[in-house]
């Protein structure tokens, strides 16, 4: 047997059924990864070992006695900080909710709980999901486990790190604009985001709310489509969930994958595209093609005007969120003796990061009197014209592939002085959340100094099906997600 | 461009209580991005519907029914300040003589 840190979810759910392994062995195992390698790779902020360990204990007793399990029974998970843990911190990585313990579990919390999963830690990520790199969490930034030079991507950089060191076979992320896809391919991990509206929002402390989507990351394909599983569905606390039906989705991409045709969009292969990236991209189509789909050009409007309307909307809808930190309800309250107003004012001055000011901002000037039509209603426009410009080019292919992001992961700090930098390592990302439709990004090869890339596939709302499809069929056929970083 | 003086202006909208040095530097690197954005205007939207969501929702309701919800305790389990069962806050209204 390998080495439990390299086996995958499904892998690990097959080895307690045959009795090769107990809940207890697996959760042990995965806590031995965390204690050994997190104090480098820094991609948690939270463990909770004592409590996993009991509840894999009472899964064996369970199976011992033959009770019906969940779907997930035994298997390790890590969730992104901004997903409510009912009294357990879940601090959004931000000063301001440094000691906020709530009061409930998020909708996929409670799911996760039925299937028996074992949440094991929090994981750290960008302030509010504010950024691409993780360099923006108030207590640490998370290193790349293929170079600890380098970011693991973000804003999810702690969960999706955590999946690639092997420190658990599953984690949750969040997406506002490519949060999980873009770290997924800086760390060579398999990253989904779902349609909008296809995961509860309910419990995920909110950035966008017409952006967010809660989002798993995993090892390969199977493992992302048995999480999905689980995860997705209505759920009557978030009326924007959606009612559609939850196709079995492990079971469907275990049957032959159909032939389709797959639309390269030209206006994503740009100049500032890496050329290592570009290389293992038209490669992976390349692969597509020899195992029988139809790769054609495909036309998307331009991906740079996506990242400017998500700058402003996804600003706007952050800084009416960010209104509810007041020091008044929960979090961090400024120790200064003040009237109201002032104690707003200096407790959100004191609790947020740089990063979070500047969005709150920059998304208050937005939606100011005489800057709203220029700024919010024009981006809305254009994201209108997004969103119809996958429905075009889906009336002539199944799935778009593309890069997931520009170039592999860059260093710590590189590019933490420029905003705008930073925000074009989502340029590929964000026009899925803005149209509201699926993507997942796959591992493709690696560039010449041996970091991962990652390729997109995106298709229509609800074709999650699809994508894992393709996905698997890929990893079938290669074995790039197999690879592991030396950590 | 946006200067200082309307850093100043949004940051009173946004109640943050931002330093000398971050109006200054907000004014720069907001200008830097509100420049970029400004290629928005590249584009022809004339008659394009704003979107502002993925999906055509209309409202959703649910039935006028009580259920359980939280505690006064539980609610209250968080607050920075309480007393008596109430979020504490400095007083809201100036009292005269």
């Amino acid at each position: 047997m390998k080495p439990l840190h390299e086996m995958t979810a499904c892998e690990l759910l097959d080895a307690q059924k045959s009795g090769a392994l107990s809940a207890r062995d697996i959760v042990r195992a995965s806590l031995d990864r965390i204690a050994g390698l997190d104090p480098s790779i820094k991609a948690l902020l939270s463990v909770r070992a004592e409590e996993a360990l009991a509840q894999a204990q009472s899964i064996d007793a369970a199976r011992a006695k033959g009770e019906p399990l969940g779907a997930l029974a035994g298997l390790p998970i890590v969730l992104k900080d901004n997903i409510c843990t009912k009294g357990w911190e879940t601090t959004c990585a931000s000063r301001i909710l440094r000691n906020f313990k709530p009061p409930y579990d998020a909708g996929v919390v409670a799911k996760l709980r039925a299937a028996d999963a074992v949440i094991l830690a929090k994981a750290n990520m960008d302030e509010f999901a504010f950024g691409s790199s993780t360099e923006n969490s108030a207590f640490f930034p998370t290193r790349n486990p293929w170079d600890s030079s380098r970011v693991p991507g973000g804003s999810s950089g702690g969960s999706v790190a955590s999946v690639a060191s092997g420190m658990t076979p599953l984690a949750l992320g969040s997406e506002t604009g490519g949060s999980v896809r873009q770290p997924a391919s800086f760390c060579g991990v398999t990253g989904l985001k779902p349609t909008y509206g296809r995961v509860s929002r309910y419990g995920l402390i909110a950035f966008g709310s017409s952006l967010d989507q809660i989002a798993p990351c995993a090892r390969d394909a199977k493992d992302v489509a048995l999480l999905l599983g689980v995860i997705a569905g209505h759920d009557a606390s978030d009326s924007t969930s959606s009612p559609a039906p939850v196709p079995d989705y492990l079971a469907g991409i275990s049957r032959p994958c159909p032939k389709m045709r797959i639309g390269l969009p030209r206006e994503y292969f740009i100049d500032g595209l890496a050329p290592d990236v570009e290389k293992r991209v038209r490669e992976a189509a390349e692969a597509f093609r020899s195992l029988g789909h139809d790769v054609r050009d495909v036309s998307l409007p331009d991906p740079k005007y996506g990242v400017s309307a998500y700058y402003i909307i996804g600003t706007a809808e952050a800084s009416s969120n960010l209104a509810r930190f007041d020091g008044v309800h929960y979090g961090h309250r400024t120790a200064a003796k003040t009237d109201i107003i002032e104690l707003y004012s200096r407790t959100r001055e004191e609790g947020f990061g740089d990063e979070a000011k500047r969005r709150i901002m920059l998304g208050t000037h937005a939606l100011s009197s005489g800057y709203y039509d220029a700024y919010y209603l024009k981006a809305a426009k254009v994201r209108r014209l997004v969103a119809e410009g996958f429905r075009k080019a889906f009336e002539e292919v199944d799935a778009v592939l593309s890069p997931t992001s520009p170039t592999t992961a860059f260093k710590l700090g590189e590019r933490s002085t420029d905003p705008l930098q930073m925000y074009l390592a989502d340029i590929f990302t964000i026009p899925a959340n803005m149209a509201g439709i699926p993507g997942i990004s796959i591992p493709c090869g690696f560039d010449s100094s041996g970091l991962p890339v990652g390729v997109q596939l995106m298709a229509p709302a609800l074709e999650e099906s699809r994508l894992l499809h393709l996905a698997n069929a890929f990893q079938s056929a290669t074995d790039f997600h197999l690879r592991r970083p030396a950590v | 461009m946006i200067d200082e003086k309307q850093v100043a202006h949004v940051a009173k909208l946004a109640r943050l209580a931002l330093t000398p040095e971050e109006m200054q530097r907000f004014a720069a690197q907001l200008s830097h991005i509100l420049a970029y954005v400004d290629e928005l205007n590249e584009i022809d939207t004339s008659g394009v519907e704003p979107m502002s969501h993925p999906l055509d929702l209309s409202n959703i309701f649910r039935d006028d029914a009580t259920k359980p919800s939280l505690s006064p305790d539980e609610a209250l389990a968080n607050a920075p300040q309480k007393r008596d069962g109430f979020f504490l806050v400095p007083p809201v209204l100036e009292w005269g003589e």
